[in-house]
């Protein structure tokens, strides 16, 4: 089975010249010397591949709004913010293998013709940012980088940008925000970025994954990327699995494996004296897929089709040992802390999902608090807020009230929380906001 | 176009978006973020509606209505069960924090989140966990700020940072922390942060002289006003209760202030409850007490019929009253209550724009310019809204190519902004000083105001303007002129701004030069001249003599009786000068509402109303006659200038105002006899005008207390006061429905109690008000006509040796009169009095920073504190306008050094 | 005052960017990376080189939360508090933390040693729970395993 992000993974990874003998840059070279912007984008979009951060868009479709007559600078931007509760596939590809990240945004950024490119990564990632940081000095050094690359007249410069926090900057018009330096907080669309997004230029926003695949698609095709996947939506994915299961860990597969055979044998399975009650099949936004889901497809209309979304792929199992409302409550907690404050549903909506959920916890949940916590995950659906942070946040709640109702009901009747564990008491940071 | 609300079909202005246009057709729609001056940002979430693909879609989705374009045949809902659920959860959210401290918070009653809750029906509160809490900060005299109201609809900071250029209130913190404020406690920074208080929809930025004698807009007796605090006459509704003034808030005038006003404005109305006032009549040095009001006409009619009688008006009377003086003491002997530079400067501005090509623009229309240059003057410090409508201006360029290239809407803000970020169309300044605008202009030159000027001639000429060509400029110079002129050229509409701010009057002719040359070349330029006081123009337009003229005449003993309007006259020249003519005069009588440094010199004094307690017309800078009304009857003997002289005259059997009553009778008698005022008759409605047979009610139909505020007086309720002048009771009886807009006293709908109602009084938002905006314009220019160019440039400035020629510096808070006597503004002004002067000049004549200084003026001699300022260029010196006690008045002047402290120390 | 080589920095950062304001996050993590934390005085000198208010420098500076606008330890404990740590033990290494610093979250031990916060995902969710102290993350930790690491830090 072919594994093409990961197959050039080492740890420290490959450096330049490493990287060039297992056949590294020979995509930039081919896109940059032999092809037009335009047909890169066109064979990126006859892969139809779909974007690899979250949500799911055609790559090529996006490229291809971007205006390819207009004057002055144009970004490509790397989001490397990989912040999504339960999400660590990024940092894989971005410590083990850097070259090919800088190689695929070389050629992403050639397709659009921008002139300058980022890397956003979040502030975590240290390791991860070192080497970025080496290997785009050894780029520049090589040649594929800077001005007249390869001798063609074509100029780009890359910077990494490591972020000071918040889940926002993931969003890719927070992020572009955040880039500017101002608060992170969501842009409308439209405009899309293609048109006005950095400094209000042409700007395409891309996930590590995503632009880790563009080398390989140029390099082997549009229908050799179809072959690699069981379904539709094409190419390997790298999916992870964390919880308690034997073997946590993440792994490039076929698009389209089942969830089973993700968890039965690339996870090992449920840990002894654990049992498999639920999972969030692509970060903490998405539905929780249950025991009846396990031989659905894990690509993007599988996973829709099971009442979810297959997000960044990445996968935590909710055992029968956690409560699923303390589980519930961990997530709105974050959610709420990493509202930006813009718009009213997701500012204030969620602080009071979370206290609704802490007062269940706590055993001081009242029955009518389930159908405030529901009309909440309606009101606070796709479209009524500003960006979908709420919308994702709503996800895992809609869809524990649906499949773990009786142990909301029991708290509330029980006035307690019927696991044995002891609470973990949330705070905000504290450290965030003056003294006021 | 069509559009479906609910499956009626409406009729609605392409460009706009479905919230103002629901909101235009009359219907009740809530909304927060949006403010129609700010744009759309789609934060609050509050104005939500149903949106349908077609007419078979019966699912739809939500969307915010003020997100969304109008587009053709559109099908949207407002009555969607959907739709009403999520806005009433909008304002349940905001409730989670938002105290239940209606009662006690200064906005209730005039709170548009109260009226939006009501009108989304959230009535009970689910919500049962602690709310959040801030701590306030003291933001100065000016405004409260209680954040724990704060529904963060983020329309301050967009009003304050991105419309105002305001640098010290921001947002801070993330999520349901975010809090808007300052870095720490201060006063707010802005020339405009009244407007805070209006533009939050909720009391956490709320009006902190109103609260000082607080009073609910129920409760409060309103009329339509014209802020009395410069040139601009933006349009005020003010506020009273138990015979005091209490509030100002902004009128809206679709062409003049739109829904902003400048703090000088909002908060300089103070000087109508001081302790300065005059109530009484007074004959001195014998009485100091009561005179019968009856009597005191009669010894004035006597002196009158006795005496050799001179008028002095006044610029910050209205026309009315200067009428009415010109009239009882004759054509030939009246004066101009203006100092000789306010009088050059505002003659010749009437005299450009009376016979010029070029039109001068509302302040909406300069708003519009897209390219904008301001010659010498600072008009944040002299016309501020003025200022606001540049800092629009400034942008119109960007957003126009914005709006073809993205297909933008204007009102998308955000969007907007993102894609324009700092680009700013062409503005140029030329000035001594460094003003606010500096930060938006694409360049900046310095020097003295007879250079800068030169400057300004040769752009004229540059333009082809017929005049004397200009040597000598440098090189830096030329290209300027260059830039200059391309950039004027390419704009579709420019904007040339000038006026009395430096003293110096080359900037006027230079900006009549260039802007008539540009209109030679075919373009639409357009032509804003400002001035000194609120009524300069008008004065100007009814004539009269120069005021040292007057001063002649009265040492030469040609006059003996002088009858003095609404002025302090030592305001208008320096005070040896007026002293000297009040020595000589026999009678000084004063018709004023404060007791002045005129009013100690006085013989007779009578109690004027301020605009508060009269009504009037006032002319603004643009050449539009704006009425105002009054709002209260006064305490004791006070009434309107123009009745005292009425009275007077009667008494005094004076035939050219003979049986001249009311109001209307002396505008009447004034078109007839300056026809060039003739529109004046018709700004407003006449006394007579009824609807339903019924007056305009100054106080809401829920007027509370009247059978009990003067109780304690007498248990059986007064007879309300008749209006003789105008349309207007004083009582909460009358016509409910809307009144022509000149005649509204405030702004209500039913569910709209804040000042956000006046959606429902426009034709269109943000445009006009229904039957057009209040005022009409006198001054229309010449177009076909070829200009007069004033063809000479100044000389190139040449510093005397032992001299500096001294110039005018004017600030918003501090050089205005009346304004002074708010507390709040006379804090925050430059009330040291001092000379700035260049650096070296101050060293080659030893003269030491922080010393007092001896000047020699026109033989008298001053001591001052020079400061040194290295702005002003070399023999350039530099005074605080207007402030309290200043000695030199008549600016600018060429003044001689006559020694310092430190000289003296030094022999 | 900024010292020589934060401005040097600082001014790098801003030749990066099309405008000065730009710079705002990276000018911030410079003072920040200098002084552990950004002080009233740091923003004015922030705001001042890069020709911005002090309050729209604060503005982004409060709402990062890796932005400290309070001193802080000399060592930053950033516990991951996110789901997949929580499932695996954060609970009990939560406790274990405030038993041997006696501190809670946002808070500094009395020694200056230590500042205790929590974090959202630190994305080795595969090896929860997990922590960072400084730039050093720590794994698949047991409650048992926490007094070794702080003894690292001095």
């Amino acid at each position: 089975m072919e594994r093409p992000l990961t197959q050039h993974i080492t740890f420290p990874p490959l450096g330049l010249r490493q990287y060039e003998a297992v056949g590294g840059y020979q995509a930039a070279r081919k896109a940059i010397r032999h092809m037009q912007p335009q047909e890169v984008t066109a064979l990126v979009k006859d892969s139809n591949m779909k974007g690899r951060g979250g949500a799911g868009f055609s790559t090529g479709m996006k490229w291809s709004f971007v205006p390819m007559n207009v004057q002055g600078p144009k970004y490509l931007i790397c989001n490397a913010d990989e912040m999504e509760p339960g999400t660590f596939k990024d940092r894989w590809l971005l410590e083990g293998n850097p070259h090919q990240l800088i190689e695929g945004m070389i050629v992403a950024a050639y397709a659009i013709q921008a002139t300058e490119s980022f890397v956003f990564m979040r502030w975590a990632y240290k390791v991860a940012a070192e080497e970025i940081r080496k290997a785009i000095q050894e780029a520049y050094d090589a040649g594929y980088l800077g001005k007249n690359i390869l001798g063609t007249g074509y100029s780009l410069e890359m910077h990494l940008h490591t972020g000071v926090g918040r889940y926002m900057c993931g969003e890719e018009t927070a992020l572009l925000n955040s880039l500017e330096g101002k608060r992170a907080t969501p842009r409308s669309k439209p405009p899309f970025p293609q048109v006005s997004g950095l400094f209000g230029k042409p700007t395409i926003v891309n996930n590590v994954e995503t632009l880790c695949y563009i080398p390989h698609i140029v390099n082997k095709g549009a229908d050799w990327f179809q072959k690699l996947s069981l379904t539709a939506d094409g190419g390997t994915k790298i999916y992870g699995v964390s919880g308690h299961v034997k073997n946590p860990g993440a792994w490039e597969l076929p698009m389209g494996i089942t969830l089973r055979e993700l968890i039965e044998e690339h996870a090992g399975g449920m840990q002894d004296g654990y049992r498999f009650r639920g999972v969030l099949p692509g970060g903490a936004s998405t539905d929780f897929l249950v025991e009846e889901h396990m031989d659905i497809q894990l690509d993007f209309a599988g996973v829709a089709a099971a009442g979810s979304r297959l997000g960044t792929g990445t996968m935590i199992v909710l055992d029968d040992q956690t409560c699923p409302v303390g589980f519930v409550h961990n997530l709105e907690h974050f959610f709420a802390q990493e509202s930006c404050g813009f718009c009213t549903p997701c500012r204030e909506g969620l602080p009071w999902t979370e206290k609704l959920l802490w007062a269940i916890e706590q055993g001081r949940g009242r029955m009518e608090d389930l159908e405030l916590l529901e009309s909440q995950t309606r009101l606070l659906g796709p479209g009524n807020t500003f960006c979908a942070l709420a919308p994702g946040a709503m996800e895992p709640l809609q869809s524990a009230l649906k499949y773990f109702r009786e142990d909301f009901e029991r708290h509330i009747k029980e006035e307690g929380c019927p696991y044995n564990h002891h609470h973990h008491h949330l705070h905000s940071t504290g450290h965030e906001h003056l003294h006021r | 176009m069509n559009i479906y609300i609910d499956n009626k079909k409406y009729e609605i202005k392409e460009g706009k978006n479905l919230l103002e246009a629901c909101l235009q057709l009359g219907l009740n729609l809530p909304y927060f973020c949006w403010h129609p001056a700010l744009g759309s940002v789609g934060a609050c979430r509050q104005c939500a509606i149903k949106l349908y693909k077609d007419e078979d879609d019966t699912k739809g989705r939500l969307v915010m209505g003020c997100m969304e374009p109008v587009r053709e045949n559109v099908r949207i809902s407002l009555e969607d069960s959907d739709a009403k659920g999520f806005r009433e959860q909008v304002i349940g959210w905001l409730m989670t924090n938002h105290p239940h401290d209606c009662a006690v918070c200064d906005e209730g009653g005039s709170c548009h989140l109260q009226d939006m809750t009501v009108m989304a029906g959230h009535n009970y509160r689910d919500y049962r966990f602690t709310k959040r809490t801030y701590n306030n900060q003291d933001l100065g005299p000016f405004l409260n700020h209680e954040m724990n109201r704060c529904i963060q609809c983020y329309r301050c900071v967009r009003y304050y940072k991105d419309y105002a250029g305001g640098k010290d209130l921001d947002v801070f913190a993330a999520h349901n922390h975010v809090y808007f404020g300052r870095c720490g406690d201060g006063k707010l920074e802005s020339e405009f942060s009244g407007n805070l208080a209006e533009v939050c929809p909720t009391g956490v930025f709320t009006d902190k002289t109103l609260q000082s004698h607080y009073t609910r807009k129920w409760d409060l007796t309103y009329a339509p006003s014209i802020c009395q605090g410069c040139s601009l006459g933006c349009n005020v509704s003010a506020g009273e209760r138990y015979g005091t003034l209490r509030q100002i808030a902004n009128r809206y005038n679709g062409e003049v202030n739109g829904y902003f006003l400048c703090d000088r404005g909002r908060y300089g109305y103070e000087f109508v409850n001081s302790q300065q006032r005059i109530y009484e009549p007074a004959i001195r040095p014998h009485s100091n007490g009561t005179v019968n009001k009856e009597h005191i006409i009669e010894v004035v009619a006597e002196k009158i019929k006795k005496g050799k009688v001179i008028g002095i008006g006044s610029p910050r009377a209205s026309l009315e009253s200067n009428f009415a003086l010109k009239q009882l003491v004759g054509t030939d002997n009246f004066y101009l209550g203006m100092s000789d530079s306010d009088h050059d400067h505002t003659g010749l501005a009437l005299k450009i724009l009376k016979e010029g090509p070029v039109r001068t623009p509302s302040l909406h229309e300069m708003e519009q310019a897209d390219a904008v240059l301001i010659l010498g003057e600072d008009i944040t410090n002299t016309a501020p809204l003025m200022a606001l409508a540049v800092r629009q201006a400034a942008r119109q360029q960007p957003i126009h190519d914005t709006e073809q290239q993205l297909h933008l809407a204007p009102w998308q803000d955000a969007p907007m902004r993102e894609a324009i970020q700092d680009k700013k169309g062409p503005l140029f300044i030329l000035n001594t000083f460094p003003t606010k605008l500096d930060e938006l202009a694409t360049a900046i030159h310095r020097g003295a105001p007879d250079n800068l000027a030169r400057i300004a001639f040769a752009l004229a000429a540059k333009l082809g303007a017929d005049i004397t060509p200009v040597s000598d400029l440098h090189e830096d110079e030329k290209e300027l002129v260059t830039r200059m002129a391309d950039a004027l050229m390419a704009a579709k509409s420019s904007l040339i701004i000038a006026g009395y701010g430096s003293g110096c009057d080359h900037f006027m002719k230079a900006a009549a030069n260039i802007s008539w040359a540009l209109q030679q070349q075919g373009r639409t330029p357009m032509l804003s001249l400002t001035l000194p006081e609120c009524n300069s123009l008008g004065l100007e337009i009814l004539g009269g003599h120069r005021l040292d003229s007057a001063i002649d005449v009265v040492k030469q003993g040609e006059a003996d009786t002088i009858i003095i309007l609404e002025n302090d006259l030592y305001r208008r020249a320096d005070e040896h000068v007026i002293d000297e003519m009040f020595k000589h005069a026999k009678e000084v009588i004063l018709v004023d509402h404060l007791y002045n440094q005129t009013a100690e010199k006085a013989t007779v004094i009578l109690p004027a109303g301020t605009f508060a307690e009269a009504d009037g017309t006032l002319v603004n800078n643009e050449g539009r006659a704006q009425r105002f009304f009054q709002v209260f009857v006064p305490k004791g003997s006070v009434q309107e200038s123009w009745r005292w002289f009425l009275q007077i005259a009667d008494k005094a059997i004076i035939p050219r105002l003979n049986g001249l009553q009311n109001l209307d009778d002396i505008i009447w008698a004034m078109c007839v006899a300056v026809p060039f005022l003739e529109k004046v008759q018709q700004i407003a409605p006449h006394a007579d005008f009824r609807i339903n047979g019924q007056k305009i009610p100054r106080e809401s139909h829920r007027y509370s207390g009247r059978t009990a505020n003067l109780a304690k007086e007498n248990v059986s309720e007064p007879k309300p006061s008749d209006d003789i002048d105008t349309p207007l009771s004083f009582t909460m009886e009358g016509y409910r429905g809307e009144p022509p807009a000149p005649l509204i006293p405030y702004f209500w709908s039913p569910g709209w109690n804040s000042v956000q109602s006046v959606n429902k009084y426009q034709t269109e938002i943000g445009g006009h008000l229904h039957g057009g905006d209040p005022g009409l314009r006198l001054l229309e220019p010449h177009v076909n006509g070829k200009p007069h160019y004033f063809r000479e440039a100044p000389d190139h400035f040449v510093p005397i040796p032992g001299h500096v020629q001294v110039m005018p510096m004017y600030n918003i808070f501090g050089s205005e009169e009346l304004s002074m006597y708010t507390k709040g503004i006379a804090q925050s002004s430059q009330d040291f009095f001092c000379m700035y002067m260049n650096p070296e000049d101050m060293h080659q004549w030893g003269v030491s920073p922080g010393i007092w200084v001896s000047f020699d003026v026109d033989h008298h001699t001053y001591q001052m504190v020079a400061v040194p300022n290295h702005w002003l260029p070399r023999g350039i010196a530099a005074l605080n306008a207007g402030l309290p006690k200043s000695k030199i008045i008549d600016l600018p002047q060429c003044i001689r050094l006559c020694g310092s402290e430190s000289l003296h120390i030094a022999r | 005052m900024l010292s020589t080589v934060e401005k040097e920095q600082i001014e790098h950062e801003i030749r990066q960017v099309p405008v000065k304001k730009a710079a705002c996050i990276e000018a911030l993590k410079i003072v920040q990376e200098h002084r552990r934390w950004v002080s009233d005085e740091g923003i004015q000198d922030v705001a001042d080189i890069l020709e911005m208010s002090p309050a729209e420098v604060d503005s982004v500076a409060t709402f990062y939360n890796l932005i400290f606008r309070q001193p802080v330890g000399r060592h930053i404990i950033l516990l991951c508090d996110s789901i997949s740590c929580y499932v695996m033990g954060l609970n009990a290494l939560h406790e274990e933390l405030v038993s041997i610093l006696g501190i809670k979250y946002g808070q500094t031990t009395e020694d200056g040693r230590f500042t205790l916060l929590p974090n959202p995902c630190l994305g080795t969710c595969d090896h929860a729970p997990a922590l960072m102290v400084d730039h050093d993350l720590y794994r698949d930790l047991r409650p048992e395993s926490i007094a070794n690491i702080l003894e690292k830090y001095t």
